[in-house]
């Protein structure tokens, strides 16, 4: 299984300047991609445009969205920004897609957010058409274009990511939560006579150091996630804080087949990687 | 509002946490009336209760009764698993037991108290509706807390008996009226709960629908006689009712929530709803400690305790859909039919029950082993139900595992990869099946999927079968299939149902309905259309004979060409094709055959959609149908599908769930049954054939 790290792309108060720093920092130690989450209505960087910068910053490492709310943009223009992105980046990039948790970022947008399920399924056969556009594949890195990923935890999404991406992308918890969503994403693959299995792919939060820094990493939490009212405390609680806590969090996700865990910070401080870093060396 | 345990045992943990609390009960029964007999309690629940109110708990378990065994008694044997820990007490004991704890903490108990309407709390900071399933302070809501009621198909009586039972038994008995059950568990020295229950018809046929109370409990008495002993059944003031699901949108609203009974049931064969109901109470006092904000406290009791309560609510529901369809299993023999009821719920598999009761699941095992090798003596041991042979008419097939060739749409031109059959071979499957295998050019899903219409291809398969029968003791069939509107896709790698780019051949169809939106339009396929398909169908079925297939099975699922017929909501035929169930098989029958005929001595089984898994399709009754309609044509085994027949359909991937189809197509119709659909372990399939739910499972490799 492969450890990716989060770009602190949606933690207010960071500088672009700390991203690209944490980016080459990243591309320095052993990780094996940056992933970036998507919000419209929050302080954060726009994912693509982020990962776009980065990839002029970094030669090695992966980049993709976990994910990026794909309804939220027009097929088309999301479909040109990761074949640029793919071209950029040498052939770095995967798109993560799901339809978003939050009402706000649809109203924000002036997109319904009725029907977001159908229109992603849709979405996803137009980028594939986009993508083998011969004038297309003359850009791509690759011929097939990014490797698409599909979150969500409905019957539907499971579906919707069996019949036309390479792969799942799991939105959090507990180890034995993926394995469950994990068996679900396999089944549904199965069932619709693709071949192989599906790529997984997971994410967890983390915040490493001391009382005041893990506190400040709680309250990150409490803050992003305040949109899910009182279960927002339950997704706090989540949070990896302890090199303990990431080495089990990491071999749990392995056991259950989880391809590429990424492991998103709550804190944007520098030293969170080499702290992360120290606690997958016991993993 | 509710003097039962829920409100009790609220109300006493709610003034143990701040003596400053004004805490009032309203109860509009008098002290000590009660409905029901006993209370049954499993082990887990009492260590929440120890930490929450250790006295309570210590009476609480003073007064239990409490067993460690099932016992299932069917067609006159006693069949008992153990490990099983419940305890039983009384429900007159336990309210006396919290209702003096109350007064002790100085609750304030208002008896013989009805309130109408919320109004008179509106001093209150708090107002909790714990006044069961008929709740007037939900009521007083409704709109808010969105209650959805479902009616369980089944009569049911509580009744008592002074028989001691020493478990928690089940009993099955049949007369001329129908099937009967009872569920007996003790609950003090000498008393114990007697609940009967039937399906509508056998009631009706008893006369039960018009039978007074005495009646009833005579009629009851005299059809379980053997098994009270000489003990009568006693009545508390009782009447046949349908059992009652009880689900809220919402648990609370401003400042009212519901617990217990005013918020959710679960069906009575789980386990009592006191257990839930009392666990709710710790919960809610756990919130209200947390949170000085009484909104927080509300919103986390019920996401601490709705998750939990419907988890507990879909076990109910599958032990619930069960009870009310025994008559189903009378056919099985008693330990198969015992082990299918102890593992009813999903939540209790093979594996859990070898652990609660080794002796008990080595019994199941030889007896299984035993009735699938056809021997007259029970074996003195023997392997895990997973590992026992089956024939499939003359068939033999080393274990209950099936699998599939994984699919690598790699094919040139019809002709298979070399390897894939021996692959899958190697897995230790008894029953191997091909990737679908296409009846012609055109009936291919991809340009990348194997045929069997030339005698090349009928070559490399023979020589494939050779190398993969070297390495395993597998049987294999050969899935024909004709893709009808799903062909002339890409190879399934980036995704399904794309359409492909270049060579584009033509599609048919029952009618001209494209797959997806992006598909081509298929021809409405007429007579000769027909023919030359039929024809395809027996040439493949007499190539795979001659290649040394074992079997064939006929794919009718799936949204490809059989299927198209079968479904209401792709045939829309006007000829003799379409139509009623009938018109719409009738296709689908010519093309089995057909391939029947062909075959010579291969079994020849089918792969059935037993649901659309969408509005208007087909549904199970329809599928035990069709299934009845092949097996009446020498059908040999059914394999259990679902959905794809069209691409909107709506899935479910939760696990066993596809067994629930292969469970009626198999109890109903008869047939030899594959079950398809999660199952990952050997567990899985441990459970799904000792059970009687399938005869082998298609397992995911």
């Amino acid at each position: 299984m492969n450890v990716g790290v989060g770009l602190p792309t949606s933690i207010p108060h960071i500088g672009a300047n700390r991203l690209m720093e944490w980016a080459q920092r990243a591309e320095a130690g052993s990780f094996s991609s940056l992933g970036v989450v998507d919000r419209l209505r929050y302080e954060c960087y726009e994912p693509m445009t982020s990962l776009a910068a980065v990839a002029a910053a970094t030669e090695r490492i992966g980049l993709v969205t976990m994910v990026v709310i794909g309804p939220l943009r027009n097929d088309g223009v999301l479909a040109k920004a990761a074949t640029t992105l793919d071209a950029m980046s040498n052939g770095r990039f995967t798109l993560g897609l799901a339809v978003g948790a939050r009402g706000d970022d649809y109203d924000a947008s002036g997109i319904p957010a009725a029907g977001r399920g159908n229109r992603l399924t849709e979405q996803l056969v137009e980028i594939r058409m986009h993508w083998e556009r011969a004038e297309t594949q003359r850009m791509l890195a690759r011929p097939h274009g990014p490797k698409l990923l599909v979150g969500g935890m409905s019957d539907m999404a499971f579906l919707r990511m069996a019949r036309y991406a390479q792969g799942y992308v799991h939105g959090g918890g507990p180890p034995k939560t993926f394995a469950r969503a994990a068996d679900r994403a396999r089944t549904a693959w199965s069932e619709l006579g693709r071949t192989g299995q599906p790529a997984l792919w997971a994410q967890g939060y983390f915040a490493l150091g001391d009382d005041a820094t893990i506190d400040r990493g709680l309250d990150y939490m409490r803050d992003y996630y305040a949109f899910t009212g009182p279960f927002a405390e339950r997704i706090a609680e989540g949070l990896l804080r302890t090199p303990q806590a990431v080495a089990q969090f990491v071999r749990g996700y392995k056991e259950a087949g989880c391809d590429e865990v990424v492991l998103l910070p709550a804190i944007g401080d520098l030293d969170q990687l080499d702290r992360l870093q120290d606690a997958l060396s016991g993993a | 509002m509710g003097g039962g345990p829920a409100g009790l045992y609220l109300s006493l943990l709610l003034k143990k946490a701040d003596p400053d609390h004004e805490v009032v009960v309203f109860e509009r029964n008098p002290p000590g009336a009660t409905y029901g007999w006993g209370v049954v309690f499993s082990d887990r629940t009492l260590t929440s209760f120890r930490e929450a109110d250790p006295k309570t708990y210590t009476q609480i378990t003073d007064d239990f009764i409490i067993w460690d065994a099932i016992d299932v008694r069917y067609r006159d044997e006693v069949i008992r698993c153990g490990g099983q820990v419940f305890s039983g007490i009384s429900r007159k004991a336990l309210l006396s037991i919290l209702t003096e704890r109350c007064e002790e903490l100085g609750v304030g108990l208002e008896f013989e108290h009805e309130i109408v309407g919320l109004t008179a709390l509106s001093d209150f900071d708090l107002v909790v509706g714990a006044d069961g399933i008929r709740s007037s302070v939900r009521a007083a809501h409704e709109d808010a807390f969105r209650p959805r009621f479902d009616d369980g198909s089944s009569r049911y009586i509580w009744l008592g008996t002074r028989h001691p039972f020493d478990s928690f038994t089940f009993v099955f008995r049949s007369n001329e009226d129908g099937f009967f059950q009872a569920h007996a568990y003790p609950f003090d020295g000498s008393f114990s709960t007697f609940i009967v229950e039937c399906d509508e018809a056998s009631w009706r046929r008893a006369g039960l629908h018009e039978a007074d109370e005495a009646t009833s409990i005579a009629y009851c008495q005299e059809l379980f006689s053997s098994d009270l002993g000489g003990h009568r059944l006693e009545s508390n003031n009782s009447k046949w009712i349908n059992f009652i699901t009880l689900k809220n949108r919402k648990w609370h609203h401003e400042n009212v929530v519901l617990l217990g009974d005013a918020a959710h049931t679960a069906h009575f064969s789980i386990g009592s709803g006191t257990k839930l109901a009392m666990e709710d109470s710790i919960a809610l006092v756990d919130s209200l400690e947390t949170h000085r904000d009484i909104g927080a406290a509300l919103d986390d009791y019920q996401l601490e305790r709705k998750p939990r309560v419907e988890r507990f609510q879909e076990a109910a529901r599958q032990s619930q859909t069960y009870f009310e369809n025994t008559s189903r299993y009378v056919h099985m023999e008693p330990m198969q039919f015992a082990f299918h009821l102890l593992s009813r719920s999903g939540r209790i598999d093979y594996d859990d029950l070898r652990m609660r009761d080794p002796h008990f699941v080595g019994s199941v095992d030889r007896w299984f082993l035993r009735q699938a090798s056809d021997e007259r003596l029970t074996p003195a041991f023997a392997a895990p139900p997973a590992f026992a042979p089956i024939h499939i008419r003359a068939l033999p097939v080393s274990n209950r595992v099936a699998v599939n060739v994984d699919p690598s749409y790699s094919a040139v031109e019809g002709v298979p990869v070399q390897g894939e059959l021996e692959v899958a071979a190697r897995t230790g499957a008894g029953l191997v099946f091909t990737d679908v295998i296409a009846v012609s050019e055109r009936a291919r899903i991809t340009p990348g999927c194997p045929g069997l219409y030339n005698d090349e291809q009928r070559e490399v398969w023979r020589g494939a079968l050779g190398r993969a029968r070297a390495v395993s003791t597998a049987s294999f069939i050969a899935t024909l299939s004709h893709s009808g509107p799903r062909g002339a896709t890409r190879p399934r790698t980036l995704g399904a149902d794309l359409p492909l780019r270049h060579g584009q051949w033509g599609l048919v169809a029952a009618s001209p309905l494209p797959y997806t939106r992006r598909s081509a339009v298929p021809e409405e396929m007429g007579r000769a259309h027909m023919t030359e398909v039929l024809e395809d169908f027996d040439a493949a079925a007499r190539r795979a004979s001659a290649a040394g297939f074992d079997g064939l099975e006929l794919n009718l699922a799936h949204g490809y060409l059989l299927s198209t017929f079968l479904s209401p909501l792709t045939n829309h035929r006007s000829d003799d094709y379409g139509g009623g169930l009938e018109s719409r098989l009738r296709f689908p029958i010519e093309v089995f055959e057909a391939v029947r005929a062909a075959a010579g001595r291969m079994p020849v089984g089918i792969r059935l959609g037993a649901s659309d898994w969408a509005r208007g399709g087909i549904d199970l009754e329809d599928a035990v149908d069709v299934a009845r309609r092949f097996e009446e044509r020498g059908c040999a085994f059914v394999r259990a599908a679902a959905g794809q027949t069209v691409p909107g359909f709506t899935p479910r991937y939760d696990p066993y769930f596809l067994t629930h189809y292969a469970d009626r197509l198999r109890n109903e119709v008869g047939l030899p049954t594959i079950a398809t659909g999660d199952i990952a372990t050997i567990d899985h399939v441990n459970t799904i054939v000792a059970g009687g739910r399938a005869d082998l499972c298609l397992l995911r490799v």
